[in-house]
């Protein structure tokens, strides 16, 4: 049994240690954010924050995570609570298949946790880890920029009260 | 959710609870019925797939307490027909579109639509649920106006009832008691009047996308079945690779490793554990020894040896030819093999449990699988269920029906355990089937009159269509001891065509003589890529309006405009023009502009886009600036539903048109993951991209979803022309390509 960190909680999984995080996401936690798209950290669409980091959980044997916490797209809001990130996608309608999206969204919000209001260059390099294939990428980036307008502006009113 | 739950209904269970609305009659249904029976043969066609769907119950169902379930044939696949196709159904029922429950693509429940294809949905699905539901509305008003006593004219319809007008009200549930919808179709519907819309028109958020944002089980990728295993095949290294020998015994010893299934050269494992599977099919795929031969032709000599094979050579516009010298002008242009690829690779789940084989799919036709299925397992058609569940992106024939015949021999070897299955990367990129190489030349002669006098077309191409059906379509089928041979291609016919689709010039030209040169011997699988032969066609006409529209020292808008009279795709070039700035533009430095226009099919949206490009002077790299489109695809049901696909359809062709081509030896494909077959990147992306939807109420749906791919490949070589000199004429338009034939 290997104990991990995901989403606040510690749980024990039982899988053999060279086992990559994103299958025990989904297959032994049942947690369908992060997706399977090529197993190489080429595409992003396995995406999770590693203690404020984004990863390629394709890539990170559950045995290399000790007590590091784990985020999931789970972590971030509900379809009748969607997070900030979340929603801005919803706005902007920013999916087709929508199949990266959820590897868009982790690694968005690693960005948005650093910097709250960064340019569109900024974004534009920071997401070019992840791939979409149906061509959503110009809502992708509003989304994010929304986002970022979103956070601020929750920030300021947090701030004020 | 549709067909989600692994005890889903079947369609005898919705026949007996569609009871109550097969058992009553009414003077309105017995009317409906008797106008249907007495003239059959005189029967005007019926609108979109009610031609082969007539009865109105198979599309819409109320039930007694007014719930409404609307049923379609075709799937989602991220292009948003869910979202569009309860906005029609809402607005003919005058209900709420929130309020409907839409089943998608299932073999034991929706009509039979075929594949989901072609941009087909909004005419074929569209259109029948439009009429399915303005028919029944009809009826329930006709039946109210008995029940209340009124003339039905003075009726009302909303939110699930009809109203007389002193208030009194009979509620869709109450009157549907009273009916049958078994009844078939007419072929006049009383549509609601464009200016009365609701709800048709608005850009509504799509339904799909909710659950997409927030990881709530929707894709087939994430279906968990109690007592689900897991399962991966390892695919011969070639096509042709024959599998020598494999001593399993140390795999059947790893962990979790529940069988190993070995069947001719068709080889895999089913584990307990997802990541088990995956393990276990890498030591299979170390101890398997294979034995391969060069089958594949000499990637440096690719085009001429394809254009070298024997063809079927079809004359599709029957113009004399356009002999050469004294003016002529001819260029030839190519496209490389491209694929799909999909982020997410193939996927299916399959439960053979009490003689019923259960696949779930992202496949684009469930029928079609069912029956290759059917014929893949000898089981009868009746014991197999396919049920559509949604993937990752879909762009045509892609891995999902080999995925689904992979769910459906691993279920069987495994009975009463649902099997997942999912393919790996390299797999994918391997064994999908690829988007046919192309070859065109082109010759042209200018008339006195600054018009095209001569035009001759000849195109080179494989199959843009070997979908299952048969069980030979199925690549897991060609590997099995007893295998499938895969039926001899055959070219699809115009008016819509497959590697001729779009060779036919929409412009007037004195003389059009078009050739298609059909091979069937296909080097590498191909099927069906989003807008088949159209991509490269559309690349190469609208490549060469340019050139010669250079020869004539024309606009090459003006140009085109010279050459056209339809209406419908001179408002589209006007709008993306002037949308553009395309007037006042003034080329500087590095930059230019190109244009480019397409009717999809010819028969279907208009699109045109105007397109800025930047190119870097040293390397010779392309980077698109900025993209002003306009499209007409008949009555806009939700524009931003429009927008959102032709954005994605202008930002995919860029990336298949800057960037991609299959990579090969004389053995094995090379382009096997995202760094040997690269596609668009964040740090490539435009400035803008801006779409214009031109709305026609009242005309027929013409679909959206493939418009974009060619127009977009031309605008872009055209710019680069214009900004560089550089006339490129081989896809990838690539920065050694561009670098090497730059002329300013």
């Amino acid at each position: 049994m290997i104990s991990i960190n995901v989403n606040g909680r510690t749980v024990q999984v039982d899988a053999e240690p060279d086992t990559p995080l994103l299958y025990v996401l989904r297959d032994h936690l049942e947690l369908n954010g992060a997706k399977f798209g090529c197993g190489l950290g080429q595409c992003g669409s396995c995406t999770v924050l590693l203690e404020n980091q984004p990863v390629f959980s394709c890539l990170i044997p559950i045995s290399t995570l000790g007590a590091r916490r784990v985020r999931t797209l789970e972590s971030l809001g509900t379809a009748d609570k969607p997070g900030p990130v979340q929603r801005a996608f919803l706005e902007e309608q920013a999916a087709q298949c929508g199949y990266c999206i959820p590897g868009m969204i982790m690694r968005a919000q690693a960005l948005l946790e650093r910097n709250p209001s960064p340019s569109r260059r900024e974004i534009l390099r920071h997401m070019s880890p992840n791939l979409c294939r149906c061509g959503t990428h110009m809502r992708i980036v509003a989304a994010v920029e929304r986002a970022a307008r979103l956070i601020t502006a929750r920030a300021k009113t947090e701030a004020e009260t | 959710m549709n067909g989600a739950a692994p005890a889903g209904v079947t369609r005898r269970d919705f026949l007996a609870a569609g009871g109550a609305l097969v058992v009553s009659f009414s003077l309105c249904s017995r009317a409906l019925t008797a106008a249907a029976q007495t003239k059959p043969e005189a029967a005007p066609a019926l609108p979109g797939s009610l031609k082969t769907a007539p009865m109105l119950d198979s599309w819409i169902r109320i039930a007694g307490d007014g719930s409404i379930t609307v049923f379609t044939g075709k799937a989602e696949l991220g292009q948003g027909i869910k979202t569009a196709l309860m906005q029609v159904a809402a607005e003919e029922l005058v209900v709420d579109p929130r309020a409907l429950t839409l089943v998608t693509a299932d073999t034991g429940a929706t009509p039979d639509e075929r594949y989901t294809a072609g941009s087909q949905s909004m005419q074929d699905s569209a259109t029948a649920i439009r009429h399915a539901a303005a028919q029944v509305r009809a009826l329930l008003v006709g039946l109210a106006a008995g029940k209340l006593g009124v003339a039905a004219e003075s009726l009302t319809v909303g939110s699930g009832a009809v109203r007389a007008p002193d208030g009194r009200r009979a509620t869709y549930g109450e009157l549907v008691a009273q009916t049958n919808l078994h009844v078939t179709a007419q072929s006049e519907s009383p549509l609601r009047d464009p200016a009365t819309y609701a709800v048709i028109g608005k850009s509504l958020q799509r339904v799909d996308i909710p659950p997409k944002l927030v990881g709530v089980s929707i894709y087939v990728h994430d279906l968990r079945l109690p007592g689900m295993v897991h399962a991966r095949v390892v695919r011969p290294p070639s096509y042709g690779a024959r599998l020598n020998s494999v001593n399993t015994t140390s795999v059947q010893k790893m962990r979790g490793v529940l069988k190993i299934v070995q069947d001719g050269r068709y080889l895999a494992v089913i584990a307990q554990h997802e990541y088990q599977a995956v393990t276990a099919a890498r030591a299979l795929a170390r101890l398997a020894v294979w034995d391969e031969a060069p089958a594949l032709p000499s990637p440096d000599d690719s085009y001429n040896w394809f254009q070298r094979l024997p063809s079927q050579d079809i004359v599709i516009a029957e113009g004399p030819p356009t002999s050469a010298g004294a003016g002529a002008v001819e260029a030839t242009y190519r496209r490389p093999y491209q694929i799909h690829g999909s982020i997410g690779p193939s996927c299916a789940v399959g439960r053979y449990q009490d003689n019923v084989l259960t696949i779930w799919t992202h496949s684009q036709g469930v029928y079609p699988l069912r029956d290759a299925i059917a014929e893949l397992t000898k089981l009868p058609a009746e014991s197999v269920r396919c049920v559509h569940m949604e993937g990752s992106g879909c762009y045509g024939h892609n891995g999902a029906d080999d995925a689904g015949a992979d769910a459906a021999l691993l279920a069987m070897a495994l009975p009463g355990r649902p099997v997942r299955v999912q393919w790996m990367r390299e797999e994918e990129h391997a064994w999908e089937p690829y988007g046919s190489m192309m070859v065109s030349t082109v010759r042209a002669r200018l008339g006195g009159n600054g018009q095209i006098s001569d035009w001759q077309y000849d195109v080179w191409s494989n199959s843009h269509n070997e979908r299952p059906g048969p069980a030979g379509q199925l690549a897991p089928a060609w590997h099995l001891a007893a295998p499938f041979a895969k039926p001899a291609p055959k070219p699809a016919p115009q008016p819509t065509g497959g590697g001729d689709r779009n060779a036919i010039p929409l412009y007037r030209f004195g003389n059009t003589r078009v050739v298609n040169h059909f091979i069937a011997t296909m080097p590498l699988r191909v099927s069906a890529l989003r807008a088949l032969g159209a991509y490269h066609n559309v690349f190469a006409i609208e490549s060469f309006m340019d050139e010669v529209a250079g020869m004539a020292k024309a606009d090459p808008v003006e140009f085109r405009l010279r050459h056209l009279e339809d209406p419908r795709a001179r408002d589209v070039i006007r709008a993306a023009a002037e949308r553009f700035g395309w007037a006042g533009y003034q080329r500087t430095g590095r930059r230019g502009r190109g244009f480019a226009f397409a009717k999809y099919k010819n028969l279907a949206a208009w699109f045109a886009i105007a397109c800025e490009v930047e190119v870097d002077r040293e390397s010779g790299r392309p980077r698109l600036v900025r993209a002003v489109a306009a499209i007409d695809s008949g009555e806009a049901v939700n524009p931003d539903g429009i927008r959102n696909q032709t954005e994605g359809g202008i930002l995919q062709a860029m990336s298949w048109t800057l960037y991609e081509a299959v990579t090969f030896n004389q053995t094995r494909i090379t382009s096997l993951d995202w760094s040997t077959y690269p596609i668009l990147r964040f740090q490539s992306l435009p400035d803008s991209v801006d779409v214009h939807v031109i709305n026609r109420p009242g005309q027929p749906y013409l679909g959206t979803g493939e418009a974009a791919q060619g127009p977009t490949a031309a605008a872009l070589a055209n710019a680069i022309a214009n900004a560089t000199g550089a006339r490129v004429r081989d896809l990838p338009l690539t920065p050694r390509r561009v670098k090497g034939l730059m002329r300013i």
